[in-house]
């Protein structure tokens, strides 16, 4: 992570100031340039005809339809950690949407802009369910199997040493490594951000052997990312976002969407979708902009369900990532 | 009188046929003998579970990871995945153009490696037959739908930059290996400098110039293709190799050839296109093919700029939701495709140098 980092505070040396007028590019190539994992489970992955799909899939998606009308004008530029960054700098990408950790650093050296949150995700720990073991807090002496050059690495030492405990680190190369040495019993614990660790569980002959424990040792903040310096950009990513967080929040569906412009009587919804106010015009987009991306792609929870819920072979539970109403942590300023 | 002649005798049971050859090659001393137990062994223990893996537990019917109920390898997942492999994100429509340039593509090795075929034939099928595969591969005319290069992947991205890297970096390399012999100041210190300096750096960092570093000189919304950019870093970058290569034949020709060359009167390029080059690049073959086969191999690299070779494909597939934890059956199948092109190349290079050796060197 930190060499990473390293290169892209070079890289953002030699970026030039971003242009203003992304928008205007994009309406005039009519196509949207989205940056996404070159593949991560349930976040972007390429079907058997090659059409891309995932949560991170989803947001380029939305954001093409609230811009130019259409989610499938979309061009995806599989990036990897380390060229992400330039890209977006070089303009090879528009907007950048690669589970991207919003952290201080890349905030406010990279020039560029945190466009909110589309997954909480923090680190976690799996053990084999016959071990018994119930918190993190009964780790001491274990050994672990880690992704060596991660931030996992440090979140882990700091964990351990705050509570006083020890653990013997086993470090390996790629996820697939970790994973199979996990499973073949080299370590007691596998350790990674969560949404990884629900992805290696199905790689396990019976995922019902293993459980996730519940503590969170780091905050891993993911969200979508824009240049630095186009404020009209970086406002139509964020409230892309947002719109389809409200949208869960209101009970505005794919589904049910042109049925609740035509009759509802909330006039959040009725601003939401475009059918009073100017929440389009605000950013320069059609004023009913929210409402296609809605349509075409759907809301929030529809997304998150659709790839990485509980009925997917991820079985991710909403957590952290279920509306604020109902516990959980996203939360959109009012579309007023 | 008569005499019948006898017949000869066959040899005793133990100097013939099968039991003669186990004797001797795998009995003969008592080292030998162990070596065979042991082997038998080895043997013993590897082959059947890898066998059930691949073929007997194996499960090759089905559409999903569901299906795949036995603990062998999961066939299935290459089976449904083979359009990714093969092709990347080409779309579907279209894939018979990708065939159809694949197969002139390999009309054009056809040609150029035939013995029947004559120079002029074997020039213009390798100028016109990939230009054709390009254009074709491309689109955007004739009502043929435009595909953009980042849509290429799979198996095709492979053979297009392992083909493009081969030829173009051959008559690149020849220069260079020429300009490092010349007499020249100039050209030789050039030549010098730009072979040190790319053979000094690993592909990967080149790649990662062209890709990342070079754009942020460019100016804003110039978007200069990335398969070109990594195509332009290979061929660069192999030229180097083959030029090394080239200058290893040539050092190994006599001076006596280069001196009797120039009392004959021919001109420096005739000498080195009659006299030296065909003997130079001769010797040079095993090495050539070597790198060329590196070449191949290294192409994989290209996942780092987020191109799909037909390893990153894998990679990309396996991290499919529904198909999580299948990479080494991914794996297995991308290695019997290295597997098989590279034999392929190896045997026509042994091949080649067989058809050329007209030297009495014994």
């Amino acid at each position: 992570m930190s060499s990473m980092i390293k290169i892209s505070i070079v890289a953002a040396l030699f970026a030039t100031v971003a242009t203003a007028g992304t928008l205007d590019d994009v309406k005039k190539a009519g196509v949207l340039k989205c940056g996404v994992s070159t593949g991560l489970p349930g976040f972007a992955e390429a079907d058997k005809k090659g059409n891309w799909k995932g949560l991170d899939v989803d947001y380029c998606k939305a954001m093409a339809a609230v811009v130019l009308g259409d989610s499938t004008k979309v061009k995806y530029v599989p990036l990897n950690a380390k060229e992400r960054f330039t890209a977006l700098q070089s303009g090879e990408i528009d907007v950048l949407a690669r589970n991207t950790t919003w952290t201080n650093t890349r905030d406010t050296t990279l020039g560029l802009n945190f466009a909110g949150v589309n997954y909480y995700d923090g680190q976690g720990f799996m053990v084999p369910k016959k071990l018994g073991v119930k918190s993190a807090k009964e780790l001491d002496g274990a050994t672990l199997c880690i992704q060596a050059g991660t931030t996992t690495e440090m979140n882990l030492a700091d964990y351990f040493k705050t509570n006083g405990m020890k653990y013997k680190a086993i470090t390996f190369d790629t996820n697939e490594q970790v994973d199979k040495a996990f499973f073949s019993g080299r370590c007691d614990i596998l350790t990674t951000d969560q949404s990884g660790l629900y992805a290696a569980r199905t790689k396990a002959s019976d995922p019902s052997n293993y459980v996730i424990l519940p503590e969170i040792i780091s905050k891993e903040p993911l969200g979508p990312v824009v240049r630095q310096g186009d404020d009209q950009w970086f406002n139509i990513a964020k409230w892309t976002l947002n719109a389809l967080i409200t949208a869960e929040e209101k009970g505005v569906t794919s589904k049910n969407v042109d049925e609740m412009a035509k009759s509802s009587k909330d006039p959040e919804i009725q601003r939401l979708l475009g059918a009073e106010g100017t929440m389009g015009k605000n950013v320069g987009v059609d004023a009913d902009a929210y409402k296609k991306a809605i349509k075409q792609v759907g809301n929030y929870g529809e997304i998150f369900e659709r790839n990485v819920g509980v009925n997917t072979p991820l079985k991710i539970k909403r957590g952290l990532n279920q509306i604020w109403s109902k516990g959980g942590m996203l939360y959109s300023p009012p579309f007023r | 009188m008569v005499y019948d002649l006898k017949s000869a005798k066959e040899p005793p049971l133990k100097e013939r046929g099968a039991i003669a050859w186990i004797r001797h090659n795998l009995l003969s001393t008592p080292l030998n003998i162990i070596l065979t137990l042991v082997s038998i062994w080895l043997l013993y223990i590897i082959l059947p579970p890898l066998f059930n893996w691949f073929v007997l537990d194996a499960n090759f019917a089905g559409t999903t990871k569901a299906e795949c109920t036995n603990d062998g390898a999961c066939w299935v997942f290459i089976n449904q995945k083979l359009k990714l492999f093969i092709y990347g994100f080409y779309p579907e429509s279209e894939l018979w153009r990708a065939n159809l340039a694949i197969l002139l593509s390999g009309l054009a090795i056809f040609l150029v490696a035939s013995e029947k075929t004559s120079v002029k034939i074997k020039a213009t099928a390798l100028l016109i037959l990939p230009t054709i595969s390009t254009i074709l591969l491309i689109g955007g005319f004739l009502g043929l739908e435009h595909v953009a290069t980042d849509r290429w992947g799979g198996l095709l991205l492979t053979l297009i930059i392992s083909f493009v890297g081969i030829i173009a970096s051959f008559p690149l390399g020849l220069l260079f290996a020429l300009g490092r012999q010349s007499k020249m100041p100039i050209v030789k210190t050039l030549s010098v400098f730009y072979i040190e300096l790319i053979r000094g750096v690993p592909l990967i960092t080149l790649l990662f110039m062209a890709s990342v570093v070079l754009p942020l000189f460019f100016p804003d919304g110039v978007d200069f293709n990335k398969l070109m950019r990594a195509l332009i870093a290979i061929t660069l970058f192999q030229a180097a190799y083959v030029a090394e290569n080239i200058r290893g034949g040539l050092q190994a020709i006599p001076k006596g050839q280069y001196e009797a060359s120039s009392a004959l009167g021919l001109t420096y390029w005739k000498q080195m296109r009659l006299v030296i080059l065909p003997q130079a690049i001769k010797v040079a073959i095993p090495n050539l093919v070597g790198s060329f086969i590196a070449l191949f191999m290294d192409t994989s690299l290209v996942m780092i700029i987020g191109l799909y070779d037909v390893l990153s494909t894998v990679t990309l597939a396996s991290s499919d939701r529904d198909w999580l934890g299948l990479g080494t059956e991914g794996f297995v199948f991308v290695a019997i495709i290295y597997w098989v092109f590279n034999f392929a190349m190896s045997r026509y290079s042994v091949k080649l140098e067989k058809k050329l050796d007209t030297n009495r060197r014994d």
